[in-house]
């Protein structure tokens, strides 16, 4: 690793490179290793290690960017001129007030040594018994299981210095019977924070529950939406809405409705970049702390989260939610909380007449932005539930409907939460989701 | 470049790898987005660096860096043979892989022009004056314009004997208008929606009248908002060539590589409906449905010479006369169907392995004109340009939206319509198209953005597709106004 003082080396020398009125250069260099099984064997096992030293230069109002992997004086002092060249030939873009300026990021703990050298033959282990866990349940499993480590830092010519080792760890398991599907996924700083054989079992018993699965015609349903569907919800929030880029275009649902309740007053969706139930992060991609922002408030849409780009266009400071310093998507909310509620998945089966139990959506997409209308297909466990009893498997159905519609119907919110890379989400039980389609597995 | 190829691969062989490939990757990129009138994004990117790729006791390892040197490159074989051997711990039948042919040569695709010595002037003036010709149009609230340009330069060498040098260059450009009132927002793209691309130089984003075309898109966008809904209906339905494409793609491009087929990707994208039991006597589509996989056209963005195993471009059948009748294939599953590799081994960069990949996945022509398709059309739909997708994991029950449709009725187009979609299941869709539209209405349409794998890959496909008719299907979802 190249600690602090040796990547912010890199950053000073790059600042001092640049002929730029204001300059940012960042820096995020790891390594990073996935282990892949399918068919109950390891079939593909990769590692990398990378780099990417991006350049941001602003002359007056014009602003060139320039990122590389090579980091050899020669090619980062490349890299800083030809930013600079850029922003010389680009034209001003008036919006652009300022790079941030300096503030001191908390501390946060995101670093964790055993998950940075977690070996092959570590991964190897852990895949091992989860293939082992679907065989005893007459299963193939496939999935992945990837440890990753990464320094990151940021500098600006105001004087912003930040740096952070963090480290990532992730697992996805699909188990597969003769005709039934399971899924479990984890995401975590460390390793340690999640248990391979506990996932493992998650999907193996679901595989084995979905076996036989029968088709029931589309239309509305109530559905219990586990939590794996209900991040789906959230990241689409994200997405469409939560930024305030899509807000000053008008493409966000919380346009013209700041103030005003969006969806049921039990709902509550925060973003929290410090919460170490989430994937803390002390800083954004501009070097600027990250805060608490609170999204929808008992229903009530309150705010969206800024980079310094779009805080600029109002006169007001960055939240902390640049994702990228290259690109025009805007600032997001990629580290969400909602709130849970006080009773069990179980309660929520046994509340429900008659409804459809989802464990996770596939390949969702947007149809309509402003509605947050999404269609999609359900995946790896689908259910038909009666008088308050799982009673059947189903088979897989597709989905159109609106996220702030959803939400403005739901009757419970379960107390257990899943931590996924964007999100906290628990399970929902909401009534009248509307299924428009079946396929035939 | 050669020394340290040969010194990776000596590595592997002394490590007792029975196969080894070496993977040098340089890419520059460049971008430059225009919104609203200000240069919100110009940015170039360069990256290189290396991936050795192994099988050793049987199984997969692989490891990659940045630093290209022969102490690194030592380290990574070191590295990847030790993965492959962690592998092997969990593993079945040991790697089995088609002969191929070592190759040794050099390659480089045609473009006429460098889009990285086009004046960065001149293509933002392009991008700003398409730009506030869409922007006078008073509802659009967002005005996008758009410019990339990548040149891959890479060399393949493995312990079979091939040395493979490659270049290209590829280049996009698109605009999208975005008009919002009250509740609705309505956008219009062109020529494609997210760009159109081409393995070509800058001649390739001069050909597209982005200029011409802008007050258009714009229009249109601002009509879309009081457009009446797309209804709910069964109708005939026509799609217009971009939306084809992606209709190609998501169909039939993903459920004939046959890693998913054997449920490599299972976890992720998903398996395929098209299993072995069906190659050769599956019902596809109609009888005037043909596709092929072809990576040796022009210009296509799944073009090359060699895949990323050293395996040659091909042009090979995958539905003939509406049977399927193949797949695309790699060195390690098309032994497992009685074949040899299809060449459709595809990385994306240095750091990435290669994977079945989409080259041109292309439905030949027919012999219609659009013009006769619609005057023969009683009551239907012409969709055109992709709005959004959606489809199961299997590759069966597919949804799409298209930006705009418009209704047919009597051989006319008439009525527009917002937010069209429509849906179906895969063979019964391709086997209700009666009408292909013929070599003067068909082009090869770039995809830029098509994902795979674990970790991720992006890879750029190519679909040449001409307007088509389809029989009874259920087209719009939303409820009507």
């Amino acid at each position: 690793m190249l600690g602090r003082e040796g990547l912010l080396q890199i950053l000073e020398k790059a600042l001092s490179w640049s002929s730029a009125d204001q300059t940012q250069v960042s820096l995020g260099i790891g390594q990073s290793s996935l282990t892949r099984f399918a068919n109950n064997v390891i079939h593909q096992n990769v590692s990398q290690k990378n780099a990417s030293l991006t350049v941001k230069a602003v002359v007056g109002k014009k602003i060139g960017c320039v990122t590389t992997n090579l980091l050899d004086d020669a090619s980062v002092k490349a890299a800083v001129g030809h930013a600079v060249q850029f922003a010389h030939n680009s034209a001003e873009n008036a919006d652009f007030v300022s790079l941030p300026g300096p503030a001191p990021a908390k501390d946060v703990d995101a670093y964790d040594a055993q998950t940075a050298e977690y070996s092959p033959e570590d991964r190897a282990r852990d895949v091992g018994g989860m293939i082992g866990e679907a065989k005893r349940v007459d299963a193939v499993a496939a999935g992945q299981l990837s440890t990753a480590f990464d320094e990151t830092g940021v500098a600006n010519s105001l004087g912003l210095r930040a740096y952070e080792p963090s480290s990532k760890a992730g697992l996805t398991a699909v188990m597969t019977t003769d005709t039934g599907y399971g899924y479990a996924d984890r995401v975590a700083g460390r390793i340690s924070d999640f248990n391979p054989m506990e996932a493992a079992v998650e999907a193996a018993t679901t595989s084995v529950k979905s076996r036989n699965p029968e088709a029931i015609e589309p239309g509305e349903y109530d559905v219990v939406l586990m939590p794996y569907a209900v991040a789906e919800f959230l990241e689409f929030m994200a997405w469409l809405g939560f930024g305030a880029l899509a807000v000053q275009e008008g493409r966000s649902f919380m346009c013209g409705k700041l103030g005003e309740k969006i969806v049921g007053q039990n709902i509550n969706i925060w973003d929290d970049g410090l919460d170490p139930a989430g994937m803390p992060r002390a800083f954004d991609a501009e070097g600027v702390p990250t805060q608490r922002v609170d999204l929808i408030n008992n229903g009530v849409a309150v705010g969206p989260v800024y980079d310094s780009y779009t805080a600029g266009k109002e006169g007001r400071e960055s939240t902390g939610h640049c994702v990228s310093v290259v690109g025009t998507y805007g600032p997001m909310a990629a580290n969400m909380f909602m709130r849970p509620g006080d009773c069990s998945v179980q309660e929520m089966i046994a509340d429900t007449k008659r409804g459809v139990l989802v464990t996770r959506f596939h390949y969702t997409n947007v149809i309509h932005p402003l509605q947050v209308l999404i269609t999609g297909m359900t995946r790896d466990g689908t259910f038909l539930i009666e008088n308050g009893e799982i009673v059947k498997p189903l088979m897989n159905m597709r989905f159109t409907d609106s996220v702030l519609e959803r939400l403005s119907n739901v009757d419970m919110i379960s107390k257990e939460t899943v931590r996924q890379s964007w999100c906290v989400a628990p399970a929902i039980k909401a009534r009248g989701f509307k299924f428009t389609g079946v396929t035939e597995f | 470049m050669k020394d340290l190829t040969e010194r990776a691969l000596e590595k592997v062989r002394q490590l007792g790898a029975s196969y080894g490939d070496i993977r040098v990757v340089k890419r520059a990129s460049e971008e430059i987005e225009v919104k609203n009138g200000k240069v919100e994004n110009l940015s170039s990117d360069s990256d290189q660096g290396f991936g050795i790729r192994v099988i050793a006791d049987g199984a997969w390892g692989f490891a990659s860096s940045l630093n290209l040197n022969p102490d690194e490159i030592d380290t990574v074989a070191e590295l990847a043979v030790r993965i492959a051997r962690a592998s092997a711990s969990v593993q079945g039948a040991p790697i089995e892989l088609s002969p191929v042919e070592p190759a040794v040569g050099s390659f480089t695709a045609p473009c006429k022009r460098n889009p990285f010595e086009a004046p960065v002037e001149q293509k933002i003036q392009l991008l700003l004056d398409a730009d506030e010709i869409m922007r006078q149009v008073d509802e659009i609230r967002v005005a996008e314009s758009v410019m990339r340009f990548w040149q891959t330069d890479q060399v393949f060498a493995s312990t079979e004997g091939s040395y493979i040098e490659q270049s290209k260059t590829e280049s996009g450009i698109g605009i999208t208008a975005t008009a919002v009132s009250e509740g609705e927002v309505q956008k219009r793209s062109y020529p494609a929606a997210g760009g159109e691309h081409a393995q070509a130089g800058y001649e390739f984003v001069e050909q597209w009248d982005v200029i011409g075309n802008a007050e258009r898109i714009a229009k249109e966008a601002a009509q879309l908002l009081t457009a009446p809904q797309c209804p709910s209906d069964v109708r005939t339905l026509i799609l217009e060539s971009s939306m084809l494409a992606l209709q190609v793609h998501e169909s039939c491009g993903h459920p004939i590589e046959l890693d998913r087929v054997f449920g490599t990707e299972a976890a992720y994208a998903g398996t395929s409906f098209l299993t072995p039991d069906k190659l050769g006597n599956f019902r596809y589509g109609s009888d005037i449905v043909n596709i092929v996989a072809d990576s040796t056209i022009p210009g296509g963005l799944g073009t090359f010479f060699y895949d990323d195993e050293g395996v040659s471009a091909q042009c090979v059948d995958i539905i003939k006369d509406g049977t399927f009748v193949g797949y695309l294939t790699s060195r390690e599953t098309a032994p497992q169907i009685g074949q040899s590799s299809s060449g459709a081994m595809r990385a994306d960069g240095w750091n990435r392995i290669p994977l079945i990949r989409m080259t041109n996945i292309n439905l030949q022509p027919g012999d219609w004109t659009l013009d006769e398709m619609i005057r023969d059309t009683e009551k239907g739909l012409f969709a055109e340009m992709v709005g959004s997708w959606s489809i199961d994991d299997k590759r069966l029950n597919f949804q799409f939206a298209t930006e705009v449709a418009y209704d047919i009725e009597d051989g006319s187009l008439g009525q527009m319509y917002k937010n069209p979609t429509y849906t179906g299941i895969t063979p019964e869709f391709w086997g209700s198209c009666d009408a292909i539209a013929d070599k003067d209405h068909w082009r090869v349409w770039g995809v830029d953005n098509c994902g795979k794998g674990q970790p991720g890959q992006t890879a750029h496909v190519g679909h040449g597709v001409a307007p088509s008719r389809f029989r009874n299907v259920r087209i719009g979802v939303m409820e009507e106004e």
